[in-house]
């Protein structure tokens, strides 16, 4: 220990692209290096959770936390690192709004294990036999964490300092948040309002793309297969299905200028709570047609509408999950 | 108590919430099943309402406005059409039933319109039953309350 500020970052029901992110700030990461003592961060280094259970409450300055929460072990990781960290950030999309592993919400636990442990075309499993959170054994018990029904963000589980969105963070993003921490503990200075949206704008992604946009008249949606899009024009009049208008800005629009439609991962702009009944409203306001039964022709576009709008923030979306089947219910 | 059905109803300022009205000083009888809202037209409808009001404990959800070509700001209502369109298509993949969705048009003079709406909504949610979303979504480890995010 240097006395140097400490740092620590984990990963909970994640893919591990937010820690890229952080390695991707390139020669900055020395800067991390000279300004940090990295005292938990299990994707780079050999850490223990003992190592952080044994540490002082508050002893970590900063932690950034990415993942949702899924199973027992992400909760009581979360629970373990609020209490051991000064400021705990969520990073990246699944920690600040569920993400892809969010989707797990359309379904129920009990139908995810019927497919992936029974159904699934992949699956060799005559016994049927499904993991147990504890095994008995002649030489004691072993156990896994137990997967939850509805996966939750980390501000659904405890108190969140900052949340920094994407999916994951854009690089440039994540060391303009590392470069203003280092800066706040040299000088002092005071910290960003609790609660803040760090390394993103306010506005949508539509005020940082750089196509052409016309009054917008939408008689088809078509799908990413369907169509060579313009390179100029705004995806959404060429009817491609993009979230610019509903999503965050701070990523710089990046596919969209590659001809991709954006897909909501920088989560609802500031001030929106639900993005996908915002998008539904964006939506709403440029399909041409004021015939019920042509309405419903061109929405027949939209395949999958909670999938599609809620693809990143359906955990943190009003509604939190799709109702659960009664025959889905565990005791 | 047994339960009844909770509706909420955003009315337009210049047609339906002027003909609700009419329908109460005419004294024709409509359920008191409905909360009203008042909004100046139903395209300031924004969705996140409809998710709120079901999220908190709705179990229907009225939108009533202006006739098609009457709307006081020209196209406001076709908004809230395909608006509500789109949200019975969401709500349905939430696995809410779309006819707890309805959009209605009742000018100001068609009070015997309104509570006539008003009790088929209320018997279509009633033939429901209770949307009770808070409880249909919890699962056995829901231990924690969820807590509202600042943006």
């Amino acid at each position: 220990m240097t006395g140097k500020p400490t740092l620590a970052m984990y990963w909970a029901a994640s893919c591990g692209g937010c820690e890229i992110s952080i390695l991707d700030i390139e020669e900055h990461i020395l800067d991390v290096d000279a300004a940090f003592d990295i005292v938990f961060f299990p994707c780079i280094a050999d850490f223990k959770t003992k190592d952080v259970e044994a540490m002082e409450d508050g002893a970590i300055t900063v932690t950034l936390f990415n993942g949702a929460i899924r199973t027992s072990e992400n909760e009581h990781m979360a629970k373990l690192l609020r209490r051991k960290s000064k400021v705990l950030v969520a990073y990246g999309s699944c920690a600040h709004e569920g993400c892809i592993p969010g989707l797990a919400n359309t379904t129920s636990r009990a139908a995810i294990f019927d497919f992936v442990y029974r159904q699934s075309p992949s699956t060799d499993n005559p016994e049927g036999l499904t993991p147990q959170t504890e095994t008995r054994m002649p030489e004691g018990a072993i156990t896994i964490p137990s997967l939850w029904n509805t996966v939750k963000t980390l501000g659904q589980v405890v108190d969140v300092d900052y949340f920094v969105p994407g999916c994951p963070p854009q690089s440039d993003q994540a060391w303009k948040v590392i470069e203003a921490v280092i800066d706040i503990l040299k000088s002092g200075k005071p910290l960003p309002p609790r609660g803040a949206v760090l390394g993103a704008g306010s506005k949508t992604c539509c005020d940082e793309c750089p196509r052409e946009r016309r009054e917008k008249r939408i008689t088809r949606f078509v799908r990413p297969h369907e169509i060579i899009p313009g390179s100029h024009e705004c995806l959404l009049d060429q009817g491609i299905l993009c979230l610019g208008p509903a999503t965050r800005d701070g990523c710089g629009a990046k596919c969209v200028i590659a001809g991709v439609p954006c897909r909501g991962c920088y989560g609802a702009p500031g001030g929106a709570r639900d993005q996908g009944a915002k998008m539904v409203s964006a939506l709403a306001s440029v399909i041409d047609s004021e015939d019920p039964a042509e309405i419903d022709r061109i929405l027949d576009g939209i395949v999958d509408p909670v999938g599609t709008l809620y693809r990143f923030s359906l955990a943190h979306s009003t509604m939190q999950r799709v109702a659960v089947a009664d025959s889905d219910r565990e005791a | 108590m047994a339960w009844e059905p909770k509706i909420v109803a955003f009315l337009c300022n210049w047609c339906t919430y002027t003909g609700a009205d009419l329908a109460g000083t005419s004294r024709i009888k409509s359920p008191p099943n409905i909360r009203s809202i008042r909004i100046m037209c139903t395209g300031r409808m924004d969705p996140t309402f409809i998710v709120k009001a079901f999220a908190l404990g709705a179990d229907g959800v009225l939108v009533s406005g202006c006739h098609p070509g009457d709307c006081h700001y020209v196209e406001g209502n076709h908004k809230a059409l395909r608006r509500v369109l789109l949200m019975k298509r969401v709500l349905a993949g939430f696995g809410v039933d779309a006819d707890r969705l309805r959009l209605t048009w009742v000018s100001a003079a068609e009070g015997e319109d309104w509570a006539r709406y008003t009790t088929e909504f209320t018997e279509t949610v009633r033939r429901l039953g209770p949307l009770n979303w808070s409880g249909r979504i919890s699962g056995e480890e829901m231990l924690t309350e969820p807590q509202e995010v600042a943006s």
